[in-house]
């Protein structure tokens, strides 16, 4: 008995066992528990209620939605503005964060302490009161509903949103996205000639040239050729009539609410000063070798930079900047805060109409795993690429 | 078998946390345990469920928990507030974090038939409203068509708001936000033209604008919006007490007895008022409570018109008219059984 | 003195010459560190303009526009700057939220015993680290919560004596001595049947379960303190037990989770990496609705929580699971033969993680942990979402007090919270920095 008790291998499995039943018996029982519970509250358990009409009104969509528009729609565009936000958050956190990581490393005394500063004044604030001074410190700044700033005579701005022009898709209009298409693969066959023909001949051909040309003459072409298709509807702006019916007519131009600004603004820099430090430690990580060596062979200080010190660097950043792009979509759930109607805000108005809380949690808690999964996944065989081709 | 077991592992954690278990009878366990838990307004809605700057609540709701404490203890400081949000709010009542939700909610049927609680009865007729600028120059709900609306998540006022502009086919826009003062801010900063919720919080909210008279509240009510108390499914007894402490108030109201002169009817030959004292007949035994409950709570938080005035009255800065909260013999709806 | 031994050869070095004069001093510095190349100063010279821009609309509104003095908001309603009138007003509430007046002087107390235990605690110089340990881990936790809490818990248990007896503090005592009973006697069952000593293994239980009683006897004594509950604590007190707790009680969960994570027991290690994976991937709102919705669901019928203590459940696992990965990071960092070693000297699994490997690694992650600490502290905000009034929920909740309602009241809130927020997170930080610095000092 003793020598049995004490075999690694079986108390191993002994222990597993018994982990095994704690651990099934724990989860069976909150199971139970829940079924009970809801049973009591008459709550049907199931995902029957997202064919149920939802009523209530969305301000920002990107897919038709009315009231009269099920709860399955309403998540669903709750889902749509999420990944927008995050989508959008992460492109300018990333050139921010660049420059300003960058700038921290600048020679230049006073470009370095402006992003020092920066850097230490956002991220020691927590991002929700960020967010709230962005939106309601910004939103008492800007001009009323009836009056407005403008910019470049196509930008407006008042406490309604930022009114932009919006393209419309005209009759043909497909001509000119395949018309883009085709200049993309021409672009990337062009590239692959020119590297191979500089591989061969050591000469350059205008490779970059070529490219902007083809880039914008071939939808030019298409653009017209297709009887112009493609125009922009200019928001309209009222000056007299009923003071309800003055400002921007909805139906008119593009409107970008306050609350997507303010959410994007807040994630933006805030997530700009994680991204910063991630790029620093990155292009501090290179060997200063590297750069002199690089420099001793004549490359010139672009090059360097581009052929030499960002490649290694990336290999450092790439890890720690996945998570920064995963935190900055988990965080944009904050958005719930300031009336932007992402998944967690919708969800959450879903959640208190029908009373579903298990279902409604178990749909954000599944999108932001398939997210966290899907952007590890990505990541990494981006990682993969870049990493470095050990012998 | 299985959930003893969960019980002890619970139960330990319990020891340490303050968390109660609940046994039979709500009554039998409030009794035992020495006070009342109440969920109220954790908004800070003035008049209805809030704390003063000492953390001492007041309000209309807060009023009757103390006298459902009065009925059953003879003493209305023994009761304890739980804040609670739109969201958690029937959650609380459910899990039995609270004895009864007196947070101006609003009474609607699938709320009685399928959230597991049951409505008391009604402490306020109230409608949902919409508060504007003055500047704006409407006069009337109609007029707001194209109008942008701020209002809270997870409240009935998002569905009537979006029936009402879809049923007369105006277009708006609807900016809903988590918490009130979140509304609020956006409000005031310009975000909207129209705040909608139930007309008794724009009085209150209105208070707390910078320039409360520069807005003013438009005379539709879009929705009837009875606001009551709650309790749990499937515990009768304790229904019919709470149900029956709001009537007690009502009642006291209707036969003129007051904090104050509630001891001289004592000597009242009226029948009712002897009944309702009582004086005459026992009808506290039934429902678990001495034969004088009603006395107790009258005699410690006054009758159901003097709740109100002392709270949303005229004479307090939230001046709201009895209107449709006045007694039915005086021009409102408010209506109580009689006790006999 | 003649013409021929005139030598032209110094024979004293010559003095140094004055650098240029445009490379010393405030020109020289500016020189090479603003102007260097033409792009340069176009840089600076935007940006200082950028500067200028950004910072003096900040000076005036917080003090040259200021209102420093009032008592209510006729003081603040024309102003343009920020209101520090309401600020003064209102930060007792800030610091207490509507922790009753009177008792305030608790809230004080724990304070001032938390900055007893940390100050000691953070200057690696202090001796009797240990001693500073158990105080700050065992003893201030049970005196804060008896102080807090107003201590005098009533139990009653219930759990399988609930048909015999009536509730009673004797029936919990009861159950207690018969649970314990049954403990050490498996315990000792299992020593003696593996052949190891029965004494060992039965004080070590006997020890903990004895301090488990004391610390329960504790909790249920009258200190003639009045009860405060918990919906009445607020603001910087609620942050701080959020913040704290979650902290503490993440800590040997997290430890756990990362020695389960490198386990070679594959269901164990499955776990917790399904574990960590899952609480990471989601972000810490729909935790917080988690804890406030769907956990009353979970429970048994009649049994809840405090809304505060579901808040702080969320918190803590949520944070578990983060601590999980830095802690693992430390035990990576471990050399091998540091494992082969203890195992080679015959210390069994715990041993070794006890005596061996956790203290090294724990020492290395300092540094990380203060750094997960510095963004739950941060992230405690969010408590708000779920109807607890933190630090930033009171001060967001006052700015619409009717008594001091002005256009400049909520951005001054703000500014006040975000000055408060970014003093304690910044010199927290800097704190980890130090403790980086000194230990690749130690290191190399």
């Amino acid at each position: 008995m003793a020598t049995l008790l004490n075999n690694p291998t079986i108390r191993g499995y002994a222990f597993q066992i018994a982990f095994v039943l704690v651990l099934g018996w724990f989860v069976w029982d909150i199971i139970d528990n829940t079924a009970r519970n809801l049973q009591k509250a008459n709550i049907a358990a199931g995902y029957g209620f997202l064919d149920r009409t939802a009523g209530f009104g969305i301000v920002q969509k990107l897919v038709p939605y009315t009231e009269a528009s099920s709860y399955g729609r309403a998540l669903y565009v709750g889902l749509l503005n999420t990944l927008l936000v995050a989508g959008l958050g992460i492109l300018f956190a990333s050139i921010l964060g660049f420059i300003v990581g960058v700038a921290r490393l600048s020679p230049n005394w006073l470009v370095s302490r402006v992003a020092t500063a920066y850097v230490e004044i956002l991220r020691n604030i927590p991002l929700l009161l960020q967010l709230f001074f962005w939106y309601f410190a910004v939103l008492r700044a800007v001009p009323g509903m009836r009056e407005k700033w403008t910019l470049f005579g196509v930008f407006h701005l008042n406490i309604g949103g930022l009114h932009i022009p919006k393209l419309v898709l005209g009759e043909g209009a497909w001509t000119v996205a395949a018309a883009v298409l085709i200049a993309v693969a021409i672009m990337v066959f062009l590239s692959r000639w020119g590297r191979a023909r500089q591989n061969r001949t050591g000469r350059r051909p205008p490779i970059g040239l070529l490219n902007t040309v083809v880039l914008f003459g071939l939808p030019l072409i298409a653009f017209f050729a297709a009887g112009r298709p493609l125009y922009f509807d200019v928001p309209v702006f009222n000056e007299t009539g009923p003071l309800l019916r003055r400002g921007f007519q909805p139906d008119a131009g593009m409107t970008i609410v306050p609350e997507f600004v303010g959410l994007l603004l807040a994630l933006s820099l805030y997530t700009a000063t994680y991204i910063a430090e991630v790029v620093r430690s990155g292009v501090q990580a290179v060997n200063r070798g590297q750069t002199e060596a690089a420099a001793s062979l004549g490359l010139l200080p672009r090059q360097i930079l581009r052929l030499v010190v960002l490649p290694q660097a990336l290999r450092i950043i790439i890890p720690p900047l996945t998570n920064q792009y995963l935190n900055l979509t988990k965080n944009s759930s904050l958005a719930v805060a300031v009336a932007y109607p992402d998944l967690v805000s919708v969800g959450g108005t879903v959640l208190n109409q029908t009373g579903q809380a298990v279902e409604v949690v178990s749909i954000w808690m599944l999108f932001y795993l398939g997210l966290s999964f899907l952007t590890s996944a990505v990541m990494g065989y981006f990682n993969k690429r870049v990493a470095l081709v050990e012998r | 078998m299985n959930r003893k077991i969960a019980s002890i592992l619970v139960g330990a954690a319990m020891a340490l946390t303050g968390a109660t278990v609940a046994g039979a009878g709500t009554l039998e366990e409030v009794k035992a345990k020495g006070f009342l838990q109440c969920g109220a307004n954790g908004g800070n809605l003035i008049g209805f469920g809030a704390t003063d700057e000492k953390g001492e609540w007041s309000g209309i709701d807060v009023d009757f928990c103390r006298a459902m404490a009065a009925a059953i203890f003879n003493d209305p400081t023994k009761v304890k507030f739980t804040p609670l949000n739109a969201k958690e709010r029937f959650t609380a009542l459910q899990s039995g974090e609270v004895d009864v939700l007196s947070r101006n909610t609003t009474w609607t049927m699938s709320r009685d038939s399928s959230l597991g609680l049951q409505f008391v009865g009604v402490t306020y007729y109230d409608g949902q409203g919409f508060m504007v600028r003055k500047s704006l120059g409407v006069s009337s709900a109609l007029e707001l068509s194209g109008a942008k609306v701020c209002t809270q998540t997870g409240t009935t006022t998002e569905l009537n708001l979006a029936d009402y502009f879809r049923s007369h086919n105006m277009p708006y826009e609807v900016v809903a936000f988590e918490k009130n003062e979140e509304v609020l801010q956006a409000y005031e900063a310009g975000r909207c033209d129209a705040y909608t919720t139930d007309a008794s919080g724009l009085y209150a909210e209105r208070l707390k604008l910078t320039n409360p008279e520069e807005h003013m509240i438009l005379p539709e009510i879009i929705s009837k919006e009875p606001l009551g108390p709650a309790v749990r499914q499937g515990d009768d007894k304790w229904f019919t007490l709470a149900k029956w402490t709001l009537f007690a108030l009502l009642n006291a109201e209707e036969l003129g007895m007051t904090k104050a002169n509630i001891d001289e009817k004592k000597t009242s030959d009226n029948p009712e008022i002897k009944r309702f004292l009582g004086i005459e007949g026992n009808f506290g035994e039934p429902i678990g409570l001495s034969s004088d409950w009603a006395y107790n709570v009258i005699k410690n938080v006054g009758n159901y018109g003097e709740i109100f005035d002392a709270n949303i009255g005229p004479s307090t800065p939230l001046g709201i008219a009895r209107g449709l909260n006045n007694l039915w013999s005086k021009g409102g709806i408010q209506y109580a059984p009689p006790i006999r | 003195m003649n013409a021929q031994g005139q030598t032209f050869v110094s024979d004293a070095i010559l003095p140094a010459q004055p650098p240029p004069r445009n490379s010393v001093g405030v020109v020289g510095w500016m020189r090479q560190n603003l102007f260097s190349t033409p792009l340069n100063s176009l840089m600076t010279i935007v940006l200082l303009v950028f500067v200028i821009w950004a910072v003096t609309p900040f000076i005036r509104f917080t003090l040259i526009n200021a209102t420093w003095s009032g008592s209510d908001r006729q003081a603040c309603l024309q102003s343009t700057g920020a209101c520090w009138a309401y600020v003064k007003a209102y930060l007792p509430q800030f610091i207490y939220g509507r922790y009753p007046i009177d008792q305030r002087w608790r809230v004080d107390t724990v304070f001032v015993m938390l900055v007893i235990g940390m100050i000691p605690m953070l200057i690696p110089r202090v001796p009797y680290k240990q001693l500073n340990v158990l105080y700050l881990l065992a003893c201030f936790p049970v005196v804060a919560f008896i102080l807090l809490t107003g201590g005098n818990h009533r139990y009653t248990g219930g759990l399988f004596l609930g048909g015999v007896m009536p509730p009673s503090p004797l029936r919990f005592a009861l159950e207690y001595a018969i649970v314990s009973a049954l403990l050490l006697f498996a315990a000792g069952l299992f020593a003696r049947l593996s052949g190891k000593p029965v004494r060992g293994s039965g004080r070590t239980l006997g020890v903990v379960l004895g301090c488990i009683a004391i610390v329960l006897v504790l909790f249920g004594v009258d200190f003639g303190l009045v009860p405060v509950e918990t919906a009445n604590w607020g603001g910087l007190l609620v942050t701080l037990v959020v913040a704290i707790t979650g902290m503490v009680a993440s800590l040997p969960l997290g430890i756990l989770l990362a020695l389960g994570r490198r386990s070679e027991m594959p269901v164990v290690k499955l776990a917790s990496t399904l574990f960590i994976e899952v609480w990471r991937g989601v972000p810490l709102i729909t935790v917080l609705f988690m804890a406030s919705v769907m956990l009353p669901l979970f429970l048994p019928e009649g049994v809840t929580f405090d809304k505060l203590l579901r808040a702080l459940i969320g918190v803590a696992l949520f944070e578990a699971a983060y601590m999980a990965e830095t802690i693992r990071g430390g035990l990576q960092a471990i050399p091998r033969g540091q494992y082969e070693g203890a195992k080679a000297l015959g210390l069994s699994y715990w041993q070794m993680m006890r005596m061996i490997v956790l203290p090294q690694s724990l020492r290395i992650v300092i540094p990380g942990i203060v750094g997960s600490f510095i963004s739950l502290f941060k992230d405690t905000t969010l408590v708000i979402i779920i109807g607890l009034y933190d630090f930033l929920g009171q001060i967001q909740a006052s700015a619409n007090d009717a008594k001091w309602a002005s256009p400049v009241t909520g951005l001054t809130g703000y500014i006040f919270a975000a000055m408060v927020f970014w003093a304690f997170c910044f010199s927290m930080s800097r704190y980890a920095a130090f403790t980086e610095r000194r230990l690749d000092r130690g290191r190399r």
